[in-house]
């Protein structure tokens, strides 16, 4: 796309802009404007198609972190008395990520004894819950090793994948660009 | 950004887990020790852990909240020529349990191993994600 340059010119384009925002629908361009804008109009829908094409990905691997995160800290804790092990609901958190809203879970509490399922925190809008203890040890440390190892595998190879498929989607955009 | 953060995590519990080690050292070093530097017999000593957080409220870290001393009474050995021998020809010889010691240390080397498999997993998903479009 070519910048015009000229001032008379900008001010001109600003106009046109500040009567398209402001709902008008009289606007009217000069010819000899009119494929510069259509440049403008045509690069906004790649850069659009660029972003669509790549935020799935994108919210998964944010999300794979904070979880990738959250099972660090777990594995860290497993000698830490009174640690309570933490987790998020993946499937759940990815849709509200993509969808942008924040869902709350409240857990069912029939005692006062127990234990609130919401830590309180949120990652991208969706709450961080506290697992439920298979083995609960002595400490009141509710970490079970074999689960969050597994996890953490299963977590990192997940991101790999995410990883490959961005790659595989920008290596896919070049070729469309080169040819 | 978190994957940032994990190893501030797991460093955290690496440095938790080699200072608990340092105390298995020290208390199996001094098993025998009938003096120490307040003229007593060694005592035992104890990490205590607790967790604390790094960066955001999801990364939860882990330091040593205090070294605390053994409180079980000490052992008695008969051996009337030691010179630490009481009138009865009872030496008072530290609280250390070996076998304790011992199961203590063996958690921690495998703790601090798994924290460092964290950390190089971490490693290598940071180095995957700037591979991306290479």
């Amino acid at each position: 796309m070519e910048d015009p340059g000229k001032p008379e010119l900008k001010q001109k384009v600003a106009a046109v802009w500040q009567m398209e925002n402001s709902g008008t629908d009289l606007v009217c361009i000069p010819d000899e404007y009119s494929s510069w804008f259509a440049a403008v109009e045509q690069e906004k829908n790649v850069i659009n198609r660029l972003d669509e094409a790549l935020r799935f990905q994108q919210t998964s691997l944010n999300l794979r972190a904070a979880r990738q995160e959250l099972l660090a800290s777990n594995i860290a804790n497993a000698d830490t008395p009174n640690y309570k092990a933490r987790d998020v609901n993946f499937a759940n958190a990815l849709q509200n990520a993509l969808a942008g809203t924040a869902a709350v879970l409240p857990a069912a509490q029939t005692s006062t004894m127990h234990l609130q399922g919401n830590t309180g925190q949120n990652i991208l809008g969706t709450p961080v819950m506290y697992r439920n203890p298979d083995q609960p040890s002595a400490d009141g440390n509710t970490v079970n090793m074999d689960t969050e190892r597994a996890q953490f595998a299963d977590n990192a190879l997940r991101y790999e994948a995410s990883v490959r498929f961005v790659s595989d989607k920008v290596k896919e955009i070049l070729t469309a660009i080169q040819g | 950004m978190s994957l940032f953060n994990i190893f501030n995590v797991a460093g955290s519990a690496m440095t938790a887990q080699s200072e608990r080690l340092n105390t298995v050292a020290s208390n199996l070093a001094n098993a025998d020790s009938t003096t120490s530097a307040n003229g007593q017999p060694y005592r035992a000593k104890q990490v205590v852990f607790s967790t604390t957080q790094m960066g955001d409220a999801s990364a939860q870290g882990v330091k040593v909240a205090a070294v605390v001393e053994d409180n079980s009474p000490m052992k008695l050995v008969y051996d009337p020529k030691h010179p630490m021998a009481n009138a009865q020809g009872y030496v008072e010889m530290p609280n250390v349990n070996v076998v304790d010691e011992m199961v203590n240390m063996i958690s921690a080397s495998r703790a601090y191993q798994n924290n460092v498999e964290v950390l190089n997993t971490s490693k290598t998903l940071l180095l995957k994600t700037l591979a991306i479009g290479q």
